[in-house]
């Protein structure tokens, strides 16, 4: 699965790159390197609703580096056990 | 509200603006035509002998703005019938000769050219080699010395007057695209294509973002530019025109801080890659020292493999100050990144043409890149850049900064004969740097302060998380190895 966190103007500004970094680590502490692909999207076309992502097609807003964990245990998570 | 430096750049502005409202009108039957008699509408000349010769010149102008000659692979051409053919009489006696005593002209002249005919100093033209002596020499400054001035511009020497026709040419295997002359030529009779109809068309055929998104990479050098507005109502006039994201060059130029640093150490001696001008200058030039050249490209080419990574269909289109980057997009080692590039003259001309005016707009935020990669666009950012991210390391580099085409040439003789002590030669075509490149609409003096100014805003204030995103993209390059 690949989930592409947006780095454009408005998402950096409000945080992307720390977001990626803790879901660099988020990665490693759940196992998942293997079944998740991060990369970088330059504007999802949702600059006002915080950072934004895409879990294959299905959008995530508003995340910052505090909420991303909780975020990531219920929509990515699941999706991953999911798939597997 | 004054956008261009001179009446020439307007020219060419009000020549792209008709062309590009005529291309969304789907109105180009009889545009060489229409478009000269609109911008030349009579019945009296205003720049020329006539309306008909200011509409022929008008009408090559929109051929330059639709391409200009296929065949033709350089970006500057000449237009012919705009060359005044400027009187190259070099150095010449003025009325202000008071026929003095102490002929220091003629007692000066090297070559015996100067005689004293009627209490008048008079210039053999045959014997004259045009040292200079005499000019330096009058206490009264009655002897000038007159040049061409796209001749005086032209450092690589690309530039001559045919002896024939008196008009301009260029060498296309000594030009390096940087476009002095462009600027230089008073009559505005050399100009760089354009490729605004093949902007034009990647936009329209995204159909706003359905088939592809198409992305913008703007030049650092945005800062000194569109003066009447704030950079951010300036892009959100480009997505208005139909661009999906702007992403800044500067993004680019942090990763290649990095890469080059790390090449530059490993090299022992190196010279920069941003510049295509200075490329070019230094291959046509000192093909001895082309190994020298960083093997990393340019930092608009990094951008939009970045963009490309994150999205495989993705357009990029470069947006600049500068007539080489129009050239370099098309070679091989760009990789296809960049699908087309438009200059900032361009830019404005395509706001207009599409009734977007960008002061009365809200404001987009425009933020990828670090201090680093935003003071590019000035002579001797890069230096200061690489010193930094060498330092990181624990390593010093010897910078050596050329700022502008002359002192390129002395840097580089000295690196060629083995006199220069430096690691790391900064080579920009441009004096100033990019926000002083040929296509800017304005070469303001304190444009270098607005780079400051504007380094200074970056959110990021070192290069690492530029790097960290490219390593995500493309792997850590020990990785790849």
């Amino acid at each position: 699965m690949k989930l592409s966190i947006c780095v454009g103007s408005s998402c950096h500004l409000k945080g992307s790159y720390d977001v990626i970094e803790e879901l660099k680590r988020l990665v490693k502490k759940y196992d998942v390197e293997d079944v998740l692909e991060l990369n970088a999207s330059f504007c999802l076309g949702h600059c006002s609703d915080g950072v934004s992502a895409k879990l294959d097609d299905e959008l995530i807003t508003g995340l910052n580096p505090e909420n991303v964990e909780e975020i990531f245990l219920k929509q990515v998570m699941p999706k991953i056990k999911e798939s597997k | 509200m004054r956008i261009f430096d001179t009446n020439v750049q307007l020219l060419k502005y009000k020549t792209l603006k008709a062309v590009i409202k005529h291309i969304y009108a789907n109105d180009l039957d009889s545009i060489y035509l229409d478009i000269p008699k609109e911008i030349v509408p009579g019945p009296k000349a205003t720049m020329r002998c006539c309306i008909y010769k200011e509409r022929a010149i008008v009408g090559e102008r929109v051929k330059l703005a639709l391409g200009g000659d296929k065949s033709n692979p350089n970006i500057v051409e000449v237009i012919d019938i705009a060359c005044d053919e400027c009187p190259v009489d070099g150095i010449m006696v003025t009325p202000a000769c008071r026929g003095c005593l102490t002929h220091l002209c003629k007692e000066n002249c090297p070559k015996d050219a100067i005689t004293i005919i009627d209490k008048r100093a008079v210039i053999d033209k045959e014997k004259c080699i045009e040292c200079g002596k005499c000019v330096k020499s009058c206490p009264y400054g009655a002897i000038i010395a007159q040049h061409r001035p796209c001749v005086v511009s032209c450092k690589p020497k690309a530039l001559t007057v045919n002896s024939e026709s008196k008009k301009a040419e260029i060498n296309v295997d000594k030009c390096i695209n940087c476009g002095a002359c462009v600027c230089a030529c008073p009559f505005g009779a050399i100009v760089d294509k354009s490729f605004i109809v093949d902007c034009i068309n990647i936009l329209r055929n995204s159909e706003d973002g359905k088939n592809y998104k198409v992305y913008a990479v703007i030049a650092p050098s945005i800062v000194s530019q569109f003066k009447y507005a704030k950079v951010e109502q300036v892009i959100t006039g480009m997505k208005k025109l139909g661009f999906h994201q702007v992403v800044e060059a500067a993004l680019g130029a942090d990763v290649d801080l990095k890469l080059e640093a790390d090449e530059c150490i490993k090299k022992g001696v190196m010279l920069s890659s941003c510049c295509p001008a200075f490329v070019d200058y230094v291959i046509k030039n000192f093909p001895e020292l082309e190994s020298y050249i960083s093997e990393n490209v340019s930092p608009m080419v990094v951008t939009a493999k970045m963009i490309k990574a994150s999205d495989p269909t993705a357009k990029v289109i470069f947006i600049g100050p500068c007539s080489a980057k129009k050239a370099e997009y098309k070679l091989p080692k760009t990789g296809g990144a960049i699908d087309c590039v438009m200059s900032f003259e361009e830019l404005q001309a395509f706001l207009d043409a599409r009734d977007i005016n960008v002061s009365d707009l809200e404001c987009s935020p425009l933020d990828n890149a670090s201090y680093f990669g935003r003071i590019f666009a000035k002579s001797g950012g890069v230096a200061q850049g690489i010193k930094n991210e060498a330092a990181k390391q624990g390593k010093d580099v010897i910078t050596c900064v050329m700022n502008g085409i002359d002192e390129c040439r002395i840097g580089l003789t000295r690196l060629k004969f083995k006199r220069a002590t430096e690691n790391f030669f900064e080579g920009m075509a441009c004096e100033g740097g990019c926000i002083n490149g040929a296509l800017c609409l304005t070469h303001g003096v304190k444009n270098a302060d607005d780079v400051d100014r504007y380094g200074n805003e970056a959110k990021e204030k070192t290069t690492d998380n530029s790097v960290n995103l490219y390593e995500m993209a493309f792997g850590k390059k020990e990785e790849n190895q």
